[in-house]
């Protein structure tokens, strides 16, 4: 669409931009500020310089935590991306059964992140949970909050339980929009199911696939809620992510100056992924509008 | 020339269910895929719902599949409680106005940039969308100084206005992607109709988009109502929302499972009802917009 | 190539039909000659394209089997029928570039590289997109677009039959024109069975050998251009092809003449006494203007000049009819009876076409 030139139309954003200058543009500028300063206490503060920045950057512990991080967001993207994908594929195209479907796959998507992490909590424990219980049974040691292995992989399993839906949903979206004609033309041009996949299906969703990928790598990047439910970060630091890390260290032990720091760049850090992945998403965009 | 490696199918002359019968057995493999999912996603929730029918003795006393002691005692408990269902009304509270100022400042923002180009509007859009990908972790100390200093804290314009910050620039982005399915010469046609703008909108314009506007809410209440980490954050007693009150379940006593159980599915209700309400239009809403 | 042999063919979209106006496409039983083009021409839901998604095998009929060259293939899912199919918006594979995209349905069959790559070259040479064989796909133009699906469709050289469903809808005006020539000519080189539905009637008789015309759920009539032209088989195909339409008058038959409010009409053949509703139909382009008394009253309304002929409009005892004349033509201000050339006399009974004596001997 041809959009006009119209530089009135900045009043029709203004309202946006106060609301969010109010509750984005004033803390984050807060933030900034603790991050070159130091206090002793007393609402003293002097000028740091980058002093804090270069203190996290040399510090083992942010780097374990942005380590962990990336890991998880990496994995968690592996799987449900994937099985997103084949649930849209196998889910009912109309009638009744679509709708039941969307409802239940919805679901999980409107429980509050804290009540996800205490189900999952519940679930996986040994004495009155389903999974931990059956588990235990089965003769295999399972202990989400002494095991490495089984802490990551309840957080792995409770996210994919979580967030598949919205990557099924999205890609079903995609897939609704693709008319009958082509998959008409594939059979008369006998294409094998794969193909049809691989030509038809996929490049229709590849615009909600990236909206989906991006959404779930922010999230997941994000993630404190869920984790600091379940494990609360352990055992011992192994599922210690940036978020659940900055929180300790802003409101747990008050170190303001490193964590504004911290903050700044684990903003970065997203903001950079994202904004590849909107670079990305925009071309992809331009290029269908041809 | 004919290469036809058709096998001509035994003289049947009327109607064969040769076609029902394909498609019967089409539909197994996907039924089962979709049958072991939602199984997935159904057994953990069933299983809250199983321990908030137990007495704590029955819960920790030994292992069932569903509850042998049927008890709505940890409802009761809720219901009765105001310091529990206060939680709950708290919660409902803050995320409707949310959704209603996200909504609100959202629809013209939305409305400019879909048809109008002006100076720095891609910045502008991209340095909203930034806003989405703030992590709360970040913003929870900054946010708790800032509404403490203007008195705010503590109340539930706090926490709506707080969740505004990933909301509205979600809200702006479905709602533009809505908008540029409309027409431009809709709003020709409307103005040389002799339409003001704000007639045009609220008249003509919001119904269009009637369906986008569904989506952008359904999706407000779904960010605002799971969110915790702000929302405790900003919160002590007046406006504590029930997940927070949900923390705080262990007593002397150690942990109220069947309680903390109750509350959870309590939790899960407001939720399924808005999918409920909406759910012809999640697969229409998601087929529309670019969300 | 092949034959395709419609028997006993009927459809209805209900479970359990009972009467004849539940079925969406009534009774067919007929042979389409291998080789022949054919467009399928009626108005909207008047069962072509039901018609069309049995022979594509999209849609199963509910009675009646449909036979290429003898082989049945009713069931025949329809990868299995080998038939190639253009859509009414192009349908091509976006991430593919022009050359894969024509090359698809050979690589499906694994057919030798060579011989696909010569194959493809030559189909780029025919609708004109050898320079752009590697292009993506995305980026063309819909008429671009919609030709590669047409070469898609001619690729392969053994299909039984080609099938169109309105496929220059979403073409300009300029392009439907070329893309029309060029499907002629394609079909003059290679011969396929070509199945073309379309509503509009310049591109049903420009492209077709036969045309099929179909009315609520019937085919009225199968016949070369001019034959539809000259001899409508059913007062709809008088209506539907030409511009304007048949004129019908409501008549009374009798021998070889026939009685239009109240004046005596020689037909030029004698017709067996009918009953129910009958009526004789002329096209516009056999009404003559008179001004000598004879033939039926009737009065100028209005003449259009559409450049290459004029239309006079006229009432006739109340009713609305057409006449064309000539450019040149002076066209008298007095002109009060209108009559037929005898060439141009249709005989209908309750809508379809009487046969006069002497032709049906």
């Amino acid at each position: 669409m041809n959009k006009t030139v119209n530089q009135k139309a900045w009043f029709l954003v203004l309202p946006v931009l106060v609301l969010v200058a109010f509750s984005a543009v004033i803390p984050l500028m807060t933030v900034v500020n603790y991050s070159v300063q130091d206090t002793f206490g007393n609402n003293q503060f002097f000028w740091a310089g980058l002093e804090w920045f270069r203190e996290m950057l040399d510090s083992e512990r942010m780097w374990n935590a942005l380590t962990r991080q990336l890991a998880f967001s990496a994995i968690i993207l592996a799987i449900e991306i994937p099985l997103g994908i084949f649930v849209a594929l196998n889910m009912p195209k109309k009638g009744f059964w679509a709708s039941f479907c969307l409802v239940l796959m919805s679901l999980p998507l409107l429980i509050p992140w804290n009540v996800v992490g205490t189900i999952w909590q519940i679930f996986g424990r040994v004495d009155i949970g389903l999974l931990g219980y059956t588990l235990d049974k089965l003769g295999i040691s399972y202990n989400y909050t002494q095991d490495f292995i089984a802490a990551w992989a309840t957080l792995i399993v409770m996210d994919v339980w979580h967030w598949t839906s919205l990557v099924a949903l999205l890609a079903y979206a995609g897939l609704q929009s693709i008319p009958d004609a082509y998959y008409q033309a594939a059979k008369i041009d006998q294409a094998s199911r794969w193909k049809v996949f691989r030509y038809i299906e996929l490049p229709k969703m590849a615009g909600v696939l990236m909206i989906a990928i991006l959404l779930r790598f922010m999230d997941s990047f994000m993630i404190y809620t869920e984790p600091f439910v379940v494990t609360g970060g352990g055992p011992g630091n192994a599922t210690t992510f940036l978020s659940i890390d900055l929180v300790k260290m802003a409101m747990g032990q008050f170190d303001l100056g490193p964590a504004a720091a911290f903050s700044i760049m684990y903003f970065l850090v997203i903001l950079l992924i994202s904004w590849v992945f909107y670079t990305v998403m925009t071309n992809l965009d331009k290029r269908d509008g041809v | 020339m004919t290469d036809v490696t058709t096998q001509p199918i035994s003289g049947a002359k009327t109607v064969t269910p040769a076609a029902t019968r394909r498609k019967t057995s089409r539909i197994n493999g996907p039924a089962i895929v979709m049958g072991l999912y939602l199984l997935f996603l159904l057994l953990p929730i069933y299983w809250l719902l199983n321990m908030s029918l137990k007495t704590n003795a029955e819960i920790l006393g030994g292992f069932s599949l569903w509850p042998r002691d049927l008890t709505f005692a940890n409802y009761t408990k809720i219901l009765t409680d105001p310091s529990w269902y206060m939680g709950y009304v708290n919660s409902m509270i803050y995320v409707v106005m949310n959704t209603v100022i996200s909504i609100t400042v959202a629809l013209p923002a939305a409305y400019a940039f879909s048809r109008y180009t002006f100076l720095g509007d891609k910045h502008l859009f991209f340095w909203l969308l930034t806003n989405r990908m703030a992590p709360p972790a970040v913003f929870a100390l900054p946010f708790f100084q800032l509404y403490s200093s203007v008195g705010l804290f503590d109340t539930h314009i706090a926490v709506a206005l707080a969740h505004c910050l990933f909301n509205v620039p979600l809200a702006v982005w479905i709602l533009e992607g809505f908008m540029r399915g409309v027409p431009k010469e809709i709003d020709e046609t409307a103005y040389i109709d002799g339409y003001s703008f704000g007639r045009f909108f609220i008249r003509i314009f919001t119904p269009l988009i009637a369906s986008g506007i569904g989506v952008a809410a359904f999706f407000c209440f779904m960010f605002s109502w799971v969110e915790l980490l702000l929302s405790r954050t900003l919160t002590s007693v007046d406006a504590k929302p029930i997940a927070a009150t949900m923390t705080r379940t262990v007593s002397a006593s150690g942990m109220d499972w069947g309680v903390l159980a109750a509350a959870g599915v309590l939790t899960i209700v407001p939720g399924a009802l808005v999918i409920y309400f909406v759910r012809n239009y999640i697969a229409k809403g998601f087929a529309l917009g670019r969300v | 190539m092949a034959k395709i042999t419609l028997d006993n063919l009927a459809h209805s979209y209900l479970p359990n039909p009972s009467s004849e106006n539940d079925f969406a496409l009534k009774e067919l039983n007929h042979d389409w000659t291998d080789g022949e083009a054919y467009a399928l021409l009626g108005s909207s839901g008047c069962g072509k394209s039901t018609l069309l998604n049995i022979i594509s095998g999209l849609l199963h009929p509910s009675q009646g089997r449909i036979l290429f060259d003898d082989k049945d293939v009713t069931h025949a899912p329809t990868a299995e029928r080998n038939i190639a199919q253009v859509f009414q918006f192009p349908v091509v594979y976006d991430t593919m570039t022009v050359r894969d995209n024509l090359a698809f349905p050979l690589r499906n069959r694994g057919d030798d590289p060579k011989y696909i790559a010569q194959r493809v070259n030559q189909i780029a040479a025919m609708i004109g997109m050898e320079d752009r064989l590697n292009q993506k796909a995305r980026g063309l133009t819909a008429d671009a677009k919609q030709k590669i699906s047409l070469g898609r469709g001619m690729v392969r050289e053994d299909v039984n039959a080609l099938l169109f469903d309105e496929p220059l809808t979403v073409i300009d005006p300029h392009m439907k024109w070329e893309l029309r020539t060029q499907l002629k000519a394609l079909h003059h080189e290679f011969g396929h069975t070509m199945i073309y539905v379309t509503h509009d009637q310049t591109e049903a008789l420009t492209f077709a050998d036969k045309v099929v015309v179909m009315y609520d759920g019937r085919v009225v009539q199968i016949g070369t251009p001019q034959e539809l032209f000259e001899r409508p088989a059913h007062t709809f195909v008088g209506y539907f092809i030409g511009s304007p339409g048949m004129n019908l008058f409501d008549a009374t038959i009798d021998g070889s003449t026939a009685s239009i409010s109240g004046t005596q009409i020689d037909l030029g053949a004698g017709y067996t006494p009918q009953t129910g509703r009958t009526q004789v139909g002329v096209r516009p382009e056999f009404i003559k203007l008179s001004t000598d008394g004879t033939g039926i009253p009737a009065r100028i309304q209005r003449i259009e000049d559409v450049g290459r002929h004029k239309i006079v409009r006229l009432d006739v005892n109340g009713q609305q009819i057409a006449a064309i004349a000539d450019e040149g033509a002076n066209i008298a201000a007095d002109t009060n009876r209108i009559v037929f050339d005898p060439k141009g006399i249709n005989v209908y009974a309750d809508d379809w076409r009487v046969q006069p004596q002497q032709e049906a001997a």
